[in-house]
Order: C-alpha cells, then structure tokens, then sequence
C-alpha cells in the first residue's frame, strides 16, 4: 500500500522577510557520493544537535560496494537526521531538507523529499559528465523540474576552494573538506553551535594540518555563507527537547551493544571472550570491543564463522562468557554449533545483526527476516532463549538481558539486532552502572553427589546444570554432543533416557518465561493491539502516538523476549479482537503468535532493506480502525 | 606447565572408567594405552588437562580419559581447543582428530590454529579410511584406493599431513605409529614440552575397513627397510647397518646409498632450523607409508603464540588505561546534561 507523503514541516514558510522561525522538529538528509564524507557530516551534526539539547534519531544509508563508481546512482550515501524539540522515535519519514551534492545524489534521493521540502545543491557538480553518470538526459537545475521545491544553489567546490586559497593547503585536501562546507550551512540555517564540531576537527586531524586547516576554513565559510548570502532569507530553531532529566550520550546499536557486552559480563563477573569473522554489519562489534582489552577482555577474529563460535564455546567452557557476533550468513553456518551449546548446556551468547538476505543480500540494508531461524533453524529439539534488541540506545540493556539468561540457565541465547539498529544513533540517558544486577553465578567447586561429581545433576529451580571449568581439582567430567545420561552426563542412547533429556531442556528454557517482565500492554482501552519486535519498536511507537493524535484509540506492545514470550502473553492477545503486528519480514512473528494462540492477527510486512516510515504504520491501523 | 604436585599419578588415574567402544583390535587402543600412560608420569595436575575432540572413531577419546574433556563436532575441535586455550593459558589442552575430521571437514581450522601457534596439541589418528561411516575413502587415502564410495578406484591425490601442517607454518611437526608406544610416549613428550601448537600425526590400523594399510613399517622384515627414524643432530641413514640415507639437494631430499655418496654428504637432521624447507623436503620423501618413511620430529621450533600475545595486550591495556571502568566506558563519545 503506498504511503502518503506528508508535507515539509517547513513548506507553510515563504521567505520574504529575514527570519527566524521556531518548529519543533526537522528531517535533514545529507546525500552525496560514498566518497564524499556523507556519513561523517551527518554523524557531526547528529553530534552537534544531541548536544545543543534536541532530541535525534539517525538512518545512515551507504551502498555495499567500498569504493562504488564515483558519481554513479550506485555510489550513493546518504546520513538522514531527526532532531526535535520533544522525545522522537524514528530517523523521520520523508526529509524536510536535502542536501544533494552531486547529481546521483539529487536523483536517488528526490522521491523521498517532502514536497515544497528545502533543496540544497551544489552546483559544482552538475558538470555534464555527471548528469550521464546519473542518467539525467536534463539539467534538473535548468528544466524546471524542481520548481516545487525551496531550490538553494551553491557552488560549494568553487566557495571551499576559494575559503582556503590563502592557507598553501593545495589537492585533494581542498575539494575533499567540502562536506564540511555543507555541513557549516546547515548549522547556519538550523542554529547549531559550531564549537563542537570544530573541537572534534581539532583533535581528530590533530596531526593533519592540511586537513584540518581545510576543514575547519570550509566549516565556517558554509557558516558564513548563509549569513551573507541573499538566498536564504529564513533560517529555524528547533528548541532542545524536554527529555527527562539526566546525563545523556549519544549512542548508535552497535557501540551500546558492545558495552552491554562489557557490563553484562562485569555484573556476572566473567572475563569477556568475544570472537567473530568479519561480516557487515556486525563487524563494528569487535571493532569497538578490542579498543576495551582493558576490561580483561579478550577478542579473537576468527578463521571463519564456524570457528568464531567454536571458540567461544571453547572459552564458555574454560570459564569465560563466550560471545559471538554475525549477520544472517553468519547465523546459518554457526548452527550446528549452537546445537552442540544447547546440548553441552553451556553458556553462550549469540548475536545476530540482521540484514537483508536470502544469501549475500542487501549486506547495508536492514531486514527482520532471521527470527525464525534464531527460533527453529537448529537440527534436533534444540530450543533456545531468542531476544531482539528494541532500539539503538535499548541494545545496551539488552544485551545485559542476554548474558544474564545465558549463564543463569547454562544456555546459548540468540540476541537479534539489526543493520538499522546497528549504524544508527539516538540519545541514550545513562544508567547508573551502580545499579546494575548482580548476575553472577558461582562455578562449581566441590562434588555434588555424595563424593561424586555430576555434570548434569540441575539446579532445582532453574534446571541450569553446574558449570564446572578446568582446573577445578576432583570434578574431572566431559560433556559433548552425544546424547547424556540424565544427571551422570554419560554417553547414553537409551530411549526413556532421551526422551526425558529433550524434556529436561525444553522445560529449562521454558521456565525462562516465569524470570522475565510479564506483557503489560500501553493501552487506552483499544480494541486493537499492535505487538511489534526489534527495531520497529520506534516506528511502531511513533505511529501509534500519531494515531491517538487524531483522538483514535489503539494498545501497543513491544516484545523484547521472543522465546520464551512473557507468561501471559496469551492472555493479553485474547484480549484484542484485533491485532497488528508490523515487521520487516514476510510475517515471522505473525507465524508464531498465530501456531502458539491461534489469534487471528494480521501482518504488515515491508522488505525494501529499510525500516517502517511511522506513516505506514500509521495508515494500516487507521484502515484497520475504519 | 610447572606443577609440584607430590603426590604423581598411574595409568588408572587417567581412566575414566567408561566403557570403551571401539572394534577389539583397533589402534586406538594402544594410542589410548600410550596417552595415560604418558599423563601418569607427567607432571602435570590431572584436573588442568583436557582433551578436546570432533567425529570420528579417533574423537571418542575424551570419554576414555578422566580428565576435563569436550567431544566436540565434526572437524571443529581446533576451533573449540582454541578458545579454551586462550580463555585460560594454565591448561595442558590436547586435541585429538582423525584424517577425516581434520584433514576434510576440518581442514581450514587445522591450518589456521597451526598458523596462529595455538598452545594445543593436536593428535591426528590417520587410518587413511573413513571408520565410524563404515568405509569410505578419506583425504588421506591413497589415490585409486576402492572403497564403498569409491568402488572403481578414488580419483584424488592424498594429503601428506606433515607437509600440511609444515606449509601451515607450524612450529612443532612429528610423525609417530601406534605400535610403537614407546616412541608415541616419546613424540607426546616432546610435544608437550613444546611452547605452542604442535602437531603429531600418528599412523593408526583400521583393522577392519583399511588392515594393514601401515604393514611396511610394522612388519617386521619390512620396518627395518622402510621406517626412517628422525633424529636431531644425526645424519639421516636408516635400513639393515644404516646403509641408506637421505641427502637433500635443491630443496629435494632423496634417497641414496651411504657407501656411494658418502656420510658426510648425508643430510643431519636440524628439528631447531628456523626455515621449515628441510622439514619440509624430508616430509616428501614418502606421500604416505608406502616405501622409506619418516618418523620422529621434523620441526621443533620456538615462535611466538598468539596466546602469549593475547595475555600481553590484555595487561598491556591495563597497565596503560587500567581495569575499566564502565562509567568512563559509556561516557567516551561526550555527554550532555538535561536539566
């Protein structure tokens, strides 16, 4: 179903007097070539406005090829920023304001741009070669076909290279600092201090003066440029957000994944051993996580996926939490491995960055299309505890949650994120670390039967068997992925035996659902519920506030625990004559609630590597009220 | 490893009392036999040994052996071993695979874990058949051998396991046979003094899907022709009165007749050499135990282990940033505060 495009929160704006205008919230989209420094004038900016107080949200969006054809429509990278002067949840739908840098850039982004929506282009680049690498037959600058929109013109090559004649910095250095002309103009028009900005230029190309000379002389003629020139007339403040009070950083999915990690393995006080194989977008992970060793924590880039979970199986077993990270591809060929954690009942944790798939995919691109894998794709009975990530900033609790179950429960746990999640920033209010739970489970130390050691005698309550590590003196044992003798850990292939085994396991992680939150809807007596997971959570969220908007009445409930789901799910569903579930999949989650509470529920499915725009959300409930 | 323990163990001790299923006349046996026996009188406590295995016969080890043990999946074992031996640098970790489990499904962890100088040993069973399946050719048999999946011969070339794992980089590579358990107790000596990842291969008789496939080195008139006993600092002679030797010219070793060439024209084994090309070209002598074939040590040699390198960069960062602290942790990237 095609969505409508709302209109530009500044289209209501004709510039006739010098201005300044309050709104309350803007979509800006800085969209260049992959080589022009899109990804680092939107995270800059992003930066700058977390600072200043606005509440953000961030959909970074780079092609999959490093070094793309310069100025082709496959080159294209694009940083797409909300910020907002109340709490927002998503990067926003369509922007508000495009800043093209070349002409594959306007073309591939021009859709999305709200209409009467502001254009900035830089001039410079609309050269007749790259309108053919764009496939413009027309220069969309001269043909009128952009006259629905605020159209600003500036030659921003022509201004940088003038802005640093004087200083000797020469080449590449010149034309490359361009980006940081663009992004001094927005800051102009949007009212950001600079100051962040340049301390960051300062101190990240302190041994290139070149660079950073160039940099900061482009940042502020961008600045100035706005303030002398005629062409805007009006400029816009967004006031800072009234976010709950607090010390607030700026996080994107993978970075609060990673320190989740950290904290998770400090409140369960184990050495972190995080081991993975390179893969998009998961790589960031051990990326940041070898920059902490001095947590005690150990990384180790494996020879492939196989061994990356191999060898975090290994040190789960020698003591360590084992950790490994993948996407998709990843996920398939760690499975059998997984299998052996769910028999050798050991702690484990696995995440799962998702992207579009099937195979290689959309490497760049989102998707929610591995939760039934997570769920089911393992040989044998082997269920296992699956828990998704909500949102950038939620990824840090979340992971937490993750290590908590895995070695309280002796289990492996698959803990879903995803590419929107993981490149992706927002606001985080930061925990007190203080506060954080104690998840700390003794190792075995003393024999557990009469003189004798059991490796699967398990604990009542929990149904976890002891974790007993090498170098423990009396409680040699081996375990493995035949099948076990109940509580002796035994080879044994006796029928009663594993049947009782398969039970065992099923009831352990079942029991999960009895040491997690229960399911409390956000309700206002609705008659439709919609139940997201993962990172529709913000977009899912945003819709339905904009729905109540319109005085309409819809509940709302986000899942974080996909297997076990809270206790009394079934329940809170049964209580919904109808039920949406919006996902980034053909209907994985609507498969399950359907088979586990024969509901009647429905699906929006989108699969375009992007994440739900709160509008689509927003129409099909909307349909689905009317 | 450095233990004090007094109180030293026997064979018993490293008997886990399960009950061994392997077919009555198996190799495995006497490798079993081998390894306790050389754990008994090793100085090691028994709790900070674990054997790490895949699939296959050879991989039922773990469950015969009273010490920590995870039998693992097929061809992983390198992989599991290496985590295990990172996470905790006090353990004495042996893996135990077969030429199937690690030379086939296993092949690019072998290569890799030899690579990076793992502090595991590794004991590849080589039967040169596939046992467990019930008799399908392996990476290790010979080409045209017939097998139930190969009945009209198999078409590949073998693996020469040692000169894999010398082209793997490895810093420690030797070749023993089960039958002789005094020179398997030996190998597993020296592999356990070595620093780092060693590799043994050990020929081992199927004598039910590949009997004999190793006769011209036990057999007893055909051992003292064939079997090339390595031997550090020594010229490389071997067969009735050492009359035959190896000489290696142009990186190629080959076989000649002492009284000929003359003894000191023999090659003298260097298990130290920094380079692995003489390792190497005496691992070529024989592309499996079919005519003169080495065994011993080929390579013994002092490199780096990751491990080590892992432990330094770990105390390293603590020394430089100290122990972490999680409130600086999520603070990096600037803060901002909301009233």
């Amino acid at each position: 179903m095609p969505s409508k495009t709302p209109p530009s929160a500044l289209s209501k704006h004709t510039p006739e007097y010098e201005t300044t205008e309050s709104i309350d919230h803007v979509r800006i989209r800085f969209a260049g070539d992959s080589g022009d420094g899109i990804q680092l004038v939107g995270t800059r900016f992003t930066e700058a406005s977390a600072i200043f107080g606005n509440d953000v949200a961030t959909l970074p969006s780079f092609p999959a090829e490093i070094r793309a054809p310069a100025g082709s429509l496959s080159g294209v990278s694009s940083f797409q920023i909300h910020i907002a002067d109340r709490d927002i949840l998503t990067p926003g739908d369509n922007p508000d304001v495009l800043v093209a840098m070349n002409p594959a850039a306007l073309k591939a982004n021009l859709p999305d741009l709200a209409p009467a929506g502001v254009l900035v282009v830089n001039t410079d680049a609309f050269t007749e070669r790259n309108l053919a690498k764009a496939e413009y037959e027309e220069d969309p600058l001269e043909d009128g076909s952009l006259n629905g929109y605020q159209l600003v013109k500036v030659p921003m090559e022509q201004l940088t290279r003038e802005a640093v004649k004087d200083t000797g910095v020469t080449g590449r250095s010149v034309l490359r600092s361009k980006n940081f002309f663009a992004l001094g103009l927005m800051a102009w028009m949007f009212g950001r201090p600079l100051e962040p900005t340049l301390a960051w230029i300062e101190s990240r190309f302190a041994k290139d003066l070149a660079t950073k000379t160039a940099n900061t002389l482009s940042l502020r003629a961008g600045y100035n440029f706005g303030i002398a020139t005629q062409l805007f007339r009006h400029t816009f403040r967004v006031k800072p957000a009234k976010l709950p009070s607090g010390e607030y950083t700026n996080a994107t999915g993978n970075q609060a994944l990673s320190w989740g990690l950290i904290a998770g393995a400090k409140a369960a006080n184990l050495p972190l051993f995080y081991s993975s194989y390179p893969i998009t977008p998961a790589s960031d992970l051990l990326h940041e996580l070898i920059r902490h060793q001095n947590f005690g924590l150990r990384t180790f880039q494996a020879e492939d996926e196989i061994a990356a979970v191999g060898a975090a199986l290994g040190a789960s077993f020698a003591g360590h939490l084992g950790v490994t990270g993948t996407s998709g591809p990843g996920l398939a060929l760690k499975s059998e491995t997984i299998s052996l954690a769910v028999a050798a009942e050991l702690p484990l944790v696995v995440i799962d960055v998702q992207r579009g798939g099937p195979s290689t995919g959309l490497p760049t691109k989102t998707e929610q299309a591995d939760l039934l894998m997570a769920m089911y794709g393992r040989h044998g009975e082997a269920p296992l505890p699956v828990l998704a990530a909500p949102s950038p900033a939620g990824a840090f609790d979340a992971a937490v949650e993750a290590v908590r179950i895995a070695v309280k429960y002796m289990t492996p746990v698959i803990l879903l994120s995803d590419g929107y999640i993981a490149n992706s920033a927002e606001p985080w209010k930061l925990p007190d670390m203080a506060s954080l739970p104690d998840i700390s489970v003794p190792f075995a130390t003393e024999p557990n039967a009469d003189g004798e050691f059991l490796p699967y005698l398990r604990h009542p309550e929990t149904l976890a068997r002891p974790w007993a590590i090498p170098g423990t003196p009396g409680l040699e044992h081996h375990i493995g992925g035949l099948e076990k003798e109940d509580a002796t850990g035994n080879v044994s292939y006796d029928p009663a035996n594993h049947d009782r085994m398969i039970h065992l396991r099923e009831a352990k992680i079942a029991a999960i659902a009895g040491d997690i939150p229960q399911a409390a809807p956000d309700d206002d007596g609705a008659k439709l519920l919609v139940l997201s997971w993962g990172s529709t959570c913000p977009a899912t969220s945003a819709a339905v506030r904009e729905v109540r908007e319109t005085g309409r009445k819809v509940a709302r409930l986000h899942l974080r625990h996909l297997n076990p789901f809270p206790r009394n799910l079934g329940d809170v569903l049964g209580r919904y004559p109808r039920i949406l579930v919006p996902e980034l999949n053909r209907g994985h989650l609507l498969r399950l609630i359907r088979a586990e509470f024969l509901v009647d529920a429905v699906g929006l499915s989108k699969v375009r590597g992007q994440p739900f725009r709160s509008v689509e959300i927003a129409d099909k409930i909307v349909e689905m009220l009317e | 490893m450095s233990d004090t323990k007094t109180a030293r163990y026997s064979r018993a001790d490293f008997q886990s009392g399960q009950e061994v299923r392997w077919c009555p006349g198996c190799g495995d046996y006497t490798i079993l036999a081998s390894v306790q026996s050389f754990l008994a009188d090793l100085d090691v406590d028994r709790e900070k040994i674990v054997f790490v295995s895949g699939i296959g016969c050879s991989s039922r080890f773990p469950y015969y052996m009273k010490t920590y043990g995870l039998h693992g999946i097929h061809g992983r074992a390198p992989a599991i071993a290496t985590g295990i031996a990172l996470a905790n640098p006090d353990l004495s970790v042996w893996v135990v695979t077969g030429d199937g489990d690690g030379l086939s499904i296993g092949g690019n962890h072998l290569i890799h874990v030899l690579r990076r100088n793992i502090n595991v040993k590794i004991l590849l069973f080589n039967n040169q058949i596939y046992g467990l399946t019930k008799g399908q050719y392996s990476p290790t048999s010979e080409t045209g051998k017939r097998t139930k999946s190969s009945p009209m011969g198999s078409l590949a070339r073998p693996f020469n396991p040692v000169s894999l794992a010398l082209g793997a980089e490895a810093s420690f590579v030797a070749r023993t046979i089960d039958m002789d358990r005094e020179h398997t107790v030996e190998i597993l000596r020296r592999a356990h003094a070595h620093h780092g990842a060693a590799f043994i291969e050990i020929y081992q008789n199927c004598n039910v899907f590949n009997d004999r496939a190793f006769v011209q080195l036990t057999g007893h008139s055909e051992r003292l022709e064939n079997r090339i006993d390595l031997e550090h600092g020594k010229p490389v002679t071997f067969g009735r009165d050492n009359k035959r030797g190896v000489i290696i010219e142009d990186g190629i070793a080959r076989i000649e007749e002492v009284s000929e060439v003359g003894i000191e024209a023999i090659h003298v084994h260097d298990e130290h050499a920094a380079r692995p090309d003489a390792a190497f070209a005496l691992s070529r002598l024989s592309h499996g135990p079919y005519g003169p074939t080495p065994l011993g040590v080929f390579r013994d040699a002092q490199r780096p282990t990751f491990g080590d390198g892992l432990e330094d960069r770990v105390r390293s960062a603590r020394e430089t940033k100290g122990p972490g602290d999680l409130n600086e942790l999520v603070r990096q990237t600037g803060t901002w505060v909301v009233e």
